[in-house]
């Protein structure tokens, strides 16, 4: 098949973006598919247009390409593409309405309150953030309500540390989310299928040296110990793939997702967020999940081909 | 850092990121004719491999270029390297033992950042005004040194028009820095790719030439910025016993440097005059420099400081410390379409935050001045946030 990776983009994660392509399109040229890549640029309609490929391999990470933008343009263009269709990209970029979801299928997630920008800006919200943190007490994670990477995120312990911190976090999105830090282990779990989808194993992500699982971390080899499967209980890496499940039927996704949760000191788990376009780069936690469940990478990309679809 | 740095690539973003010299005015009929001369009489020779320490020839030119601002080296004290870059992880990988100390600039230049982490060197950075290194607190962080215990192996310096500080260090700092290396027993790292780029005033005595060969001082200097970064050529100046040492580094890096670049520029050095392309480029930078300087005047909506560079291609400058520069980078590409360079990778420590490194040379002067209104529309955005958070409001 004509196989077009769309990559690169306008985003923050922009470099992660090309070092995942890298890896599907190897796998891609393996499995015999003709690639075309496109760094998805003001000419990507046309571009799409003159190649007309068979199916359109996503692999935007971050704004443009992981929040229904460019499932949107490939549904105009009739374009079968791979991943999440346009809805669900949507719901999971936004954490809020990610959140929202959540809480209505009663799946557990850190309590949290959202602002925009213009809420402090001419609202003057900041006289709002003292009854936020009594209700949820300290230590806050602050973080942009749209962005991938956990660019932009920070650790809040104590009043005088939300100003920086959501001026940062708001520097990558106009809405800012304080959540309740729920201390524990970080998991993983990448789902896979459209009809009838599965979650692969539990990976635990264990950051060396650092505070929390941060952008460096993530993309830099050496800075986090990535273990696959998790070294957790049987029953509790049941729980933890019937949660992602849930997350992903909840939200509407399809081809494949990853559920980022944590498990904390009682046993309980929480889900933080749902990443419509995992990372595939060499450091990510999908490849790693498929490298334990013995299917490995190249066979993922396989699928999400066979299942690429429209609607 | 560099992840994020990807997106200033793209087309529609204004990038003042880079350290790009100008290349546009190298003149192609120079450049044809250099490449006649090349491949008509020594075409065989400039396609083999070469000696490690560089072309004897190029050697004894490279001596009439150090002699041009001064500094007297015979072509047994040089080696050619890949770059001036090679000629800091040569002299970093010669001295360093992982914990060793390394004095550097605060802020010093990004691209040494990865020299020093690779040979795992405890960086304390000595901060600089606008004379340069700051040799007082040299002088204390040597004593809390010794107190310790400890000595610092190198201080790694560039005292021409500063990457990415701008500033030049004076003529009694520069004696002091050499003082200070005999009593304190350190390697002086002289990093001079920009003395040539000056705009104003008279060359200063390099580091080099002040230790008067004690053997005190390792000299790197570069093509990249008097003909072009493409060429990848640069050289080293040291002692005997350090070149010795750095030779056997690069025979194990690279054997020795581009034969074809290195021939090129021997050609171009002997069949025309250096000194009229670089005054051309000076005279391009100082008018960017200018129209830099006056964007930064009439954008910036806050306290902002900076210094106005005799030369190099860099304005550093200060925002109010509530911003920090590495979000306003990431507001600055998505938002505003504009790149710049974060102060904190200027840092091993953490520091410089709320600073940035802007770069002339690389962009017309109507760039420069749409460049910096983004910057100046971004700031602003932060700046009225900031307001909102203030509980004095």
């Amino acid at each position: 098949m004509r196989v077009a990776v769309l990559k690169g983009g306008g985003s923050l994660e922009r470099g992660v973006s090309l070092r995942s392509a890298e890896n599907v399109e190897r796998a891609l040229e393996h499995l015999g598919h003709e690639v075309i890549p496109m760094d998805a640029d003001d000419q990507l309609v046309k571009t799409l247009r003159a190649e007309h490929p068979d199916v359109a391999f996503v692999v935007l990470h971050g704004k443009g390409g992981e929040d229904g933008t460019v499932q949107e343009l490939l549904e105009i263009l009739g374009i079968p593409y791979t991943g999440p269709g346009v809805l669900a990209c949507q719901r999971s970029w936004d954490k809020v309405v990610a959140k929202a979801y959540f809480e209505a299928s009663q799946i557990p997630t850190p309590a949290a309150y959202a602002f925009s920008g213009d809420a402090f800006r001419e609202l003057g919200a900041a006289d709002a953030l003292s009854a936020i943190h009594e209700r949820l007490g300290f230590p806050l994670v602050i973080k942009p309500a749209k962005q991938g990477s956990a660019l932009g995120i920070g650790l809040a312990q104590e009043p005088g540390d939300l100003p920086k911190l959501l001026m940062s976090a708001l520097s990558y999105d106009d809405r800012v989310l304080i959540e309740r830090l729920v201390p524990g282990r970080e998991l993983a779990v990448s789902v896979l299928g459209t009809d009838e989808p599965w979650a692969l194993p539990v990976v635990e992500a264990v950051p060396v040296d650092r505070e929390f699982y941060d952008f460096e971390a993530r993309y830099t080899v050496g800075l986090t110990d990535l273990h696959a499967p998790a070294d957790i209980p049987d029953a509790v890496a049941e729980q933890a793939a019937q949660l992602a499940l849930a997350c992903y039927r909840v939200l509407g996704c399809r081809g494949f997702s990853r559920v980022d949760m944590i498990l904390d000191k009682a046993g309980d788990l929480w889900v933080l967020e749902v990443n419509a376009i995992p990372g595939m780069t060499d450091t990510s936690l999908l490849p790693k999940a498929a490298e334990a469940s013995g299917i490995g990478f190249e066979e993922v990309v396989s699928r999400l081909v066979e299942d690429a679809t429209l609607g | 850092m560099r992840d994020l740095m990807s997106l200033s690539e793209r087309p529609e973003i204004i990038s003042l990121a880079g350290g790009f010299p100008n290349t546009e005015s190298f003149p192609r009929e120079v450049f044809d004719d250099v490449v006649a001369r090349m491949s008509s009489d020594h075409l065989a020779s400039a396609l083999q491999y070469g000696p490690t320490e560089g072309l004897g020839e190029l050697r004894e030119e490279i001596v009439k270029v150090m002699a041009h601002e001064g500094a007297v080296a015979r072509q047994a004290d040089l080696i050619v390297t890949t770059g001036g870059q090679q000629g800091i992880d040569l002299a970093v990988r010669t001295f360093v033992d992982p914990g060793d100390v390394v004095l550097a600039e605060g802020p010093t230049y990004p691209g040494a950042v990865p020299c020093f982490t690779t040979y795992e060197a405890d960086v304390n950075h000595v901060p600089v005004d606008e004379h340069g290194l700051r040799t007082d607190v040299l002088e204390a962080a040597l004593a809390r040194l010794a107190a310790k215990g400890r000595s610092a192996k190198l201080l790694y310096t560039i005292p021409n028009f500063h990457n990415p500080a701008g500033v030049t260090m004076s003529l009694e700092r520069r004696r002091k820095v050499v003082e200070l290396a005999r009593e304190h027993d350190f390697m002086i790292l002289e990093d001079n790719p920009y003395g040539q780029i000056r705009f104003e005033g008279e060359p200063l005595p390099t580091l080099w030439e002040l230790d008067e060969g004690a053997g005190r001082a390792i000299y790197i200097s570069t093509f990249s910025k008097i003909l072009a970064p493409g060429l990848r050529l640069g050289w080293v100046a040291a002692p005997a016993p350090v070149l010795r040492k750095m030779n056997l580094g690069k025979q194990a890096a690279d054997l020795n440097s581009s034969t074809l670049t290195q021939r090129f520029v021997l050609e171009y050095l002997r069949a025309y005059d250096w000194r009229e392309h670089v005054d051309r480029l000076n005279a391009i930078y100082r008018s960017r420099r200018d129209a830099m300087v006056s964007a930064l005047q009439r954008e910036m909506p806050v306290k902002t400081e900076w210094n106005t560079p005799s030369g190099g291609l860099f304005v550093w400058a200060a925002l109010p410390d509530y911003i920090d520069t590495s979000d306003l980078l990431a507001e600055a590409t998505t938002r505003h379409q504009v790149a710049f360079v974060p102060g904190s990778a200027a840092y091993l420590d953490g520091q410089g935050t709320n600073c940035m490194r802007l770069n002339f040379s690389g962009s017309t002067e109507e760039t420069i001045a749409e460049g910096v209104r983004r910057i100046g529309a971004a700031v602003g955005d932060m700046a009225e946030l900031y307001r909102a958070f203030r509980v004095d409001r």
